[in-house]
């Protein structure tokens, strides 16, 4: 680059002697790799952020799975008056393998409804009353369930019964559903915590100030986190899908290779978030609160747990939108259903928006100081 | 005269705080100038202002001929700055943390010359959280110094170390010094000003109150106002900036 500058009073006084032999960065790497590497080795050297990113998933699929256990149907949970009063009803209800008792005080009943301790109560008489909330698919279902046996016990007779082929489909089980979305969830908040608090505590320590007084390009400063989370993206993605295939036996249609570049853009995309959440807040508690505004919505809002098409019509442009429907949504197409990039284009492009516009936006509002 | 650093007239304020009221001052190539004054004097504002980290209100800067709007990058390159209070990464050794501030410039001493210039090397292997003051504040130093630069930005430098810590600073100073350095630096210390500065400034106030080498301004205190002791530069501080405390 040429100067316009006509003095340059202290070149000519330029004698120091550094050691020619050590030109170029003397011993050290290419700037964005010297701050991507200053960025692993604080990870690594943190336990905590370590269990984070490749235990918790982990523990979160097991917890899950041990909640909704997928192999057999599951009993209903049905609740009666205590007392000798209700030993007809026990008996009756007791007889199906799919139906437990409970006994439950009257004074009590609402509180194991709305705690699903039970999911239907029967009060006993002629005909008996069943005590449930509609809105609740398994207070439907156990009322069914029970339904059904009181009557066949009060001597009901079936036309018919059907013959029960029963079968259990890989790939369609909560469980495999589950898995993709806790991936996704993991790569969300790992991304966004991990990058906003680091970014928070160099600003603290006046140590972003200091970089800035630096020739340090800033935007490689920005861009080293994200590099660094793609780094850990191998085990921390794999470890959930190692341990889905072995402990449940899930299916993995889709080619590494998508799946692969799926992780990436999604990652690239919460790494960029991050870096928003992170860019102008002083304090960790402004950063959480920016950091909870963001993720909390979109654990609920963005179908890991639950589909997202529970939601209304009116609002499913916005989710579809989120990143972490984008990210969800495609983990299950690749991960699930094998699909090819082309036909997840959507969700890929969703993401680079993500990625490219808070991007942008942190390094353009970014405080130093 | 060569310049390694010129500020006309600065003015800066924070709200209705004035913290630099039309200071000038002119650093000279291969000299050590000091900037003296109590707290909340502004010359952290000034040091800052001359490094590009703030924007003056008004007045001109122009640092090694350049100036920052123009050529911040160029000036990056060629300046050594320190500032108060950094806290490198704890969890980074100091091998690890010279690496990376030495990588962000083209030219300069390899890792080696700048652990051995601050007498770091046995500690290379060390985390940052296990140095001590001195330790943290020679590794700050080599930070400042990776890019072999013209002119070295000091804020403070020895405030809060040992006597060993801060004669080992002066010496690696002395050694930056010659071979054709310049500094400016800002400090509390007295005896350090009158060891280390060719010239100093005192800051009172946002403006310069009193400047020229430290001999001057001792002479310039004249014979009857001491008279226990030889005159130091303590006393022309004192004198020029009272004795009420300046706790902020």
């Amino acid at each position: 680059m040429t100067t316009e500058v006509g003095v340059r009073p202290h070149e000519s006084t330029h004698v120091k002697g550094s050691d020619p032999g050590a030109g170029g960065r003397g011993g050290a790497h290419h700037s964005l790799v010297e701050l991507t590497l200053a960025r692993l080795r604080e990870f690594v050297r943190e336990p905590e952020a370590l269990f984070w990113t490749f235990f918790f998933p982990i523990v979160l699929s097991i917890a899950m799975a041990i909640a909704f256990p997928s192999r057999g149907a599951r009993s209903v949970r049905v609740g009666i008056e205590p007392g000798p009063a209700s030993s007809e009803l026990r008996d009756a209800l007791a007889a199906s393998k799919d139906i437990v008792v409970r006994d439950v005080a009257p004074a009590d009943q609402l509180r194991a409804l709305r705690n699903g301790d039970v999911h239907v109560i029967i009060l006993g008489g002629s005909p008996p009353t069943y005590r449930f909330d509609p809105a609740r698919e398994e207070s439907r279902l156990a009322r069914l369930v029970a339904d059904e046996v009181l009557k066949r016990a009060g001597g009901r007779a079936d036309p018919w019964k059907a013959r029960e082929d029963e079968v259990e489909v890989p790939g369609s089980r909560y469980v495999d559903w589950l898995i993709p979305g806790i991936i996704g969830l993991s790569i969300m908040n790992n991304g966004i915590w991990s990058i906003g608090f680091m970014t928070v505590q160099a600003r603290l320590r006046k140590l972003l100030k200091r970089l800035a007084a630096s020739p340090m390009r800033k935007r490689e400063f920005l861009m080293a986190p994200m590099i660094a989370r793609l780094v850990f993206l191998g085990p921390e993605v794999s470890a959930p899908l190692v341990f889905g295939v072995l402990a449940f036996g899930m299916p993995i249609r889709g080619t590494i290779v998508n799946i692969t570049a799926v992780v990436l853009v999604g990652a690239l995309a919460f790494g960029a978030l991050g870096l928003l959440m992170g860019s102008r807040a002083r304090t960790f508690e402004a950063a959480s609160g920016l950091m909870n505004l963001t993720t909390v919505p979109m654990w609920v809002l963005s179908g890991v747990f639950f589909s997202a098409s529970n939601f209304p019509d009116a609002v499913q442009p916005v989710i579809q939108a989120l990143p972490l429907t984008a990210l969800v949504d495609g983990l299950r197409g690749v991960v699930l259903e094998g699909a090819t990039l082309g036909s997840i284009w959507t969700e890929l492009a969703i993401l680079a928006a993500w990625t490219i516009v808070p991007f942008a936006l942190a390094l353009r509002f970014f405080k130093w100081r | 005269m060569q310049l390694a650093a010129r500020c006309q007239n600065l003015q800066k304020r924070y709200g209705d705080v004035v913290a630099v009221d039309g200071l000038s001052l002119e650093v000279r190539s291969g000299e050590c100038f000091g900037l003296l004054g109590p707290n909340g004097a502004g010359k952290t504002t000034t040091i800052e202002i001359l490094e590009g980290l703030l924007a003056p209100d008004g007045g001109d800067v122009e640092v090694l001929g350049f100036r920052w709007n123009a050529h911040e990058r160029e000036l990056r390159q060629r300046l050594g700055i320190q500032l108060q209070e950094t806290q490198f990464t704890d969890k980074l050794t100091v091998e690890e943390t010279l690496r990376l501030f030495r990588s962000f410039y083209d030219r300069g001493k390899s890792i080696d010359e700048l652990l051995a210039l601050v007498e770091l090397e046995s500690k290379r292997r060390s985390w940052v959280v296990k140095l001590s003051g001195g330790q943290k504040q020679r590794l700050s130093i080599a930070c400042a110094l990776a890019g072999d630069p013209d002119l070295l930005f000091l804020d403070e430098p020895t405030t809060g170390l040992d006597p060993q810590s801060r004669r080992q600073l002066w010496d690696i100073l002395a050694r930056f010094r010659a071979a054709g350095g310049s500094v400016l630096m800002t400090t509390h210390y007295m005896d350090e000003a009158q060891v280390l500065c060719d010239r100093v400034a005192i800051v009172d106030h946002g403006r310069v109150i009193a400047e020229g080498t430290p001999k001057e301004l001792i002479a310039s205190l004249g014979a009857p106002k001491v008279v226990v002791h030889e005159g130091t530069l303590e006393d022309v501080f004192m004198l020029l900036t009272g004795r009420h405390l300046r706790d902020d």
